[in-house]
């Protein structure tokens, strides 16, 4: 394989808006989503940079009460729908699936283009909504509240959302029969990358849970437009009926957020272990078993919701149960690295944040499915610390991670490694500064979704701010390097890291066809065992 | 790309390898999205199982509000439509000239569905059993009668002399119409979906585009019809025909 | 997966079965059957369904991934129904600490 760059590739074999807006490549549309999911990150990001500026005062003496709840909403609402559940699988996924199973694209190129479209739309009709006065829900739009009491524009979200919903379930689709039907000749399912097997059950997450999100979109807006009473107690409806529909999705929805994630670390810390992963089928398995018992475990976000007390029992042993297989997962990572050749290049330093972060935030979600210590906790700053241990320690990690260990594959270019490292360290030690005096608050009753507190909880209030400043730094100095090295770069070889996988048997960029014809797969995955430690690396010195 | 000829080898995109692989994977595009769809209409189906089992008394009352002769003829009718489509998948597959004509003919049948349940809808208008201001739910099986307490008289068609009891039976039934609506709304969107697709294949079998080798896409929105015959099969009993005994 | 052509004379049977079923279940919901009313009408609908998913959507002669793909939304469904409607039938069978 040739180490300069090849004179044609995805990047340069035809110019101009249109040969991008109208492209059928998945690598160009995993492009086109980085830039929308990182506007729509900032977006979110701002909005949070808000709260922790309100929450530095006791007093709520920034923003009007009323105001408040709609930054908190639209936070909520932006990073959830638009970065954390596209992210990983929009991005990295629309890129990397067809290459790791030595496929020229995915099975349905316009299908994949229209999914941009629909995230774009839905974004749109999103920020729409900000402009004219956003909502005050929170991201949960429980009802009566949202159906009948709130004065602010819920129909435009609410389409926004299930445009975007439409996004998620086309690429989904495209991802389950790719994966079904393309691989190459010798590639049988236990020979799949481990970032294969966790697209794969995201993909089954999205199909079986977004539908059933749609259709609690559909039923709110009714009732809100048309007065109907499904989910308002004055018209014989059931606010708890909402809940069960609201949660029937969202609580999947945050292993799609995960999953992909998981997938990004077992790429990671196999290449930077120069070792196969530990308990293969008993990852790729876990992969499964998450999707499915994600199911089962919804009530748990509605203990004290006048939900039955046998139904809260059922759900909280369930609850127990599904931390199981992610454990399994941080058990087989860390044994994948016990006696490896371990090296601490960027991408290993987001996989090292994550098994710390994400140990955390698995814990702590185990204290929250007791009911007892629920019941508690519920509705306090303990929650959105628990949350923020796994979306932001472990997703967004997984994310940066991702993003740089295929960087010089995406583009070609190796981003400036010291620059990596710093923002990686920089990235911790915020977010755990933001973080962690979060789970203290919670404990000593500081509730959520309040724009003042009691002064006794300032001193906590201040540190997560101040460790807010600091991850926002983290994040910014990361945005500014890999778009500048895409130009100004060193040129990378087609595989700096040395990693096993068809993707990097490919120049970097890529053609557009990827493989000339589909590479026959005779190994198991992560051979690294069988593949000398490159020559120096690419980050000697 | 090599050039092929219609007759000799069928055509397939490009990333895939071969037209078998194309029609497997177009093939399970389809059931894959069929699935979301059954989750989807399954939202629909769990409101109405948690809402029935809560207000059996009403839901019955407003079923009988529904007319089962409209309902069951268009439930002859869509079935039929579903006969059609699997004719029109079966002339494609075995390149018989009938293509066209049972597209025709499914659409013709899925067109007079939807022509039967507008004149549904514009009865319960005329009915006053929209969910909404002017909402009036009556049993006409109640003549006028003297109230409990014996001092008034309580109007025909009124459920209940109790006003509490009455108000909830109103709210009830108006939940009964609002999942009639939603549901039979909602497959009807879906068919008013199909008929779209059906068009777009009636112009392209016309142009030839489908032959014993390509004829994948007859088969999908064949797929796609046919669930959407399987709600209305389910819709039917669980609107139309509750509690018809009493 | 090699595609599979069926004989116009199932469909045409298949159609009379579901005629057949549609005039049954009106019937059959004007008797008093008791509480196997609802039964017996869900029963019916899940048959004549079957009978469109194997013959005139060709599931019967599809592969076993088609079946799963199947069973699992079915199933998914129910979970979604059963496990919501078990709360609602479940209130009050144990009570809350302190009441």
């Amino acid at each position: 394989m040739s180490d300069r760059t090849p004179a044609t590739h995805y990047l340069n074999v035809s110019y101009g808006i249109r040969s991008w807006l109208f492209t059928r490549d998945h690598k160009r549309i995993a492009l086109l989503y980085l830039a929308s999911v990182t506007l729509m990150f900032l977006v979110g990001g701002s909005f949070a940079a808000m709260v922790r500026l309100e929450l530095l005062t006791p007093a709520g003496d920034l923003f009007q009460a009323d105001t408040y709840n709609k930054i908190f909403t639209l936070h909520g609402i932006v990073m959830v729908f638009f970065f954390l559940i596209p992210g990983i699988p929009a991005v990295l996924g629309n890129f990397l699936v067809p290459m790791m199973i030595g496929a020229k694209d995915l099975a349905f190129p316009r299908l994949n283009l229209l999914s941009w479209y629909l995230f774009n739309l839905g974004a749109l009709f999103t920020l729409f909504n900000i402009v004219i006065g956003g909502v005050d829900t929170g991201w949960t739009f429980y009802t009566p509240y949202s159906t009948t009491w709130t004065t602010t524009n819920i129909v435009p979200v609410a389409l926004g959302i299930f445009v975007t919903g439409f996004s998620s379930i086309l690429t989904g689709l495209n991802f389950i029969v790719t994966i079904h039907k393309m691989r190459a000749p010798g590639l049988t399912w236990f020979r799949l990358p481990l970032f294969i097997w966790a697209h794969y059950a995201t993909s089954v997450i999205i199909m079986l849970g977004t539908p059933v999100l749609a259709i609690t979109i559909v039923l709110l807006a009714l009732e809100r437009v048309f007065h109907l009473g499904f989910f308002d107690p004055a018209l014989g409806g059931d606010p708890v009926l909402f809940q069960h529909f609201f949660w029937f999705y969202s609580h999947p929805a945050v292993y799609i957020m995960i999953l992909p994630a998981m997938g990004v670390i077992s790429e990671i810390v196999t290449c930077f272990s120069r070792k196969r992963i530990y308990g293969y089928p008993f990852v790729a398995a876990s992969s499964l078993a998450i999707a499915l018992l994600g199911f089962l475990v919804w009530g748990h976000h509605m203990f004290v919701s006048s939900q039955s007390v046998f139904a809260g029992l059922v759900f909280s042993v369930l609850s127990f149960l599904v931390a199981i297989p992610s454990a399994v997962k941080v058990f087989n990572w860390t044994a994948t690295l016990y006696k490896g050749s371990i090296s601490f290049e960027t991408p290993m330093l987001y996989v090292f944040g994550f098994l710390g972060l994400f140990t955390i935030g698995g814990l702590t979600g185990l204290m929250l499915a007791c009911l007892g210590i629920d019941v508690h906790v519920h509705d306090t700053y303990f929650i959105v610390a628990h949350f923020h241990y796994i979306m932001v320690g472990g997703t967004v990690m997984g994310y940066l991670g991702g993003l740089h260990f295929w960087w010089p594959k995406i583009s070609g270019r190796l981003y400036p490694e010291g620059w990596g490292r710093l923002s990686a360290l920089i990235i911790f030690v915020g977010f755990n500064l933001t973080f962690f005096p979060q789970f203290i608050l919670g404990y000593l009753g500081m509730p959520r979704r309040y724009h003042a507190y009691p002064e006794e909880f300032q001193v906590l209030n201040v540190m997560s701010t101040a460790g807010a400043s600091i991850l926002g730094v983290g994040y910014l100095i990361p945005l500014v390097y890999l778009v500048w090295c895409m130009r100004d770069g060193k040129v990378a070889s087609s595989n700096p890291f040395g990693a096993t996988g068809l993707e990097w048997q490919t120049p970097a960029p890529p053609p557009t066809e990827n493989f000339p014809s589909p590479p026959r797969v005779t190994e198991e995955a992560y051979a690294y065992d069988k593949i000398p430690i490159p020559g120096g690396g690419a980050y000697a010195g | 790309m090599p050039a092929e000829s219609h007759a000799a080898a069928a055509i397939h995109a490009h990333q895939f390898e071969d037209a078998e692989q194309q029609r497997d994977a177009v093939t399970l595009g389809m059931w894959a999205f069929l699935l979301t769809e059954v989750l989807f209409f399954g939202g629909l189906f769990t409101a109405y199982t948690i809402y029935r089992w809560s207000f059996p008394a009403a839901f019955a009352l407003s079923s009988h509000h529904l007319d089962v002769l409209l309902g069951g003829v268009n439930t002859v009718i869509l079935i039929g439509s579903s006969l059609t489509m699997a004719l029109a998948v079966h002339a494609a597959q075995v390149g018989g000239r009938g293509v066209v004509g049972y597209l025709l003919l499914t659409m013709l049948l899925g067109s007079a569905f939807l022509g039967i349940k507008a004149v549904e809808y514009d009865h319960k208008f005329a009915e006053r059993l929209i969910p909404g201001a002017s909402f009036l739910m009556r049993d006409e099986s109640r003549p006028a009668h003297l109230d409990p307490a014996g001092d008034a008289v309580v109007a025909a068609g009124i459920a209940s002399a109790d006003p509490g009891v009455e108000a909830d039976l109103q709210h009830h039934a108006q939940i009964f119409f609002s999942l009639y609506f939603a549901m039979t709304g909602m497959h009807a969107l879906h068919m008013v979906v199909g008929l779209g697709l059906l068009a777009w294949l009636v112009l392209a079998a016309r142009r030839g585009r489908f032959s014993p080798a390509y004829s994948t896409p007859v088969e999908i929105v064949g797929l796609y019809w046919h669930f959407v015959d399987i709600v209305w099969i389910f819709l039917f009993p669980l609107l139309y025909l509750i509690d018809r005994h009493a | 997966m090699s595609q599979h052509v069926v004989s116009p004379k199932i469909y045409f049977a298949v159609f009379a079965s579901l005629m057949l079923l549609t005039a049954l279940t009106v019937w059959a919901a004007f008797q008093d059957l008791g509480p196997f009313n609802l039964a017996v009408a869900l029963g019916i609908a899940t048959l004549k369904a079957t009978l469109v998913v194997l013959y005139f959507m060709h599931v019967r002669y599809n592969p076993k991934l088609i079946w799963l793909v199947i069973g699992l939304a079915v199933a998914w469904f129910g979970v979604f129904l059963v496990v919501t409607l078990s709360d609602y039938l479940s209130r009050g069978w144990i009570p809350f600490p302190g009441k």
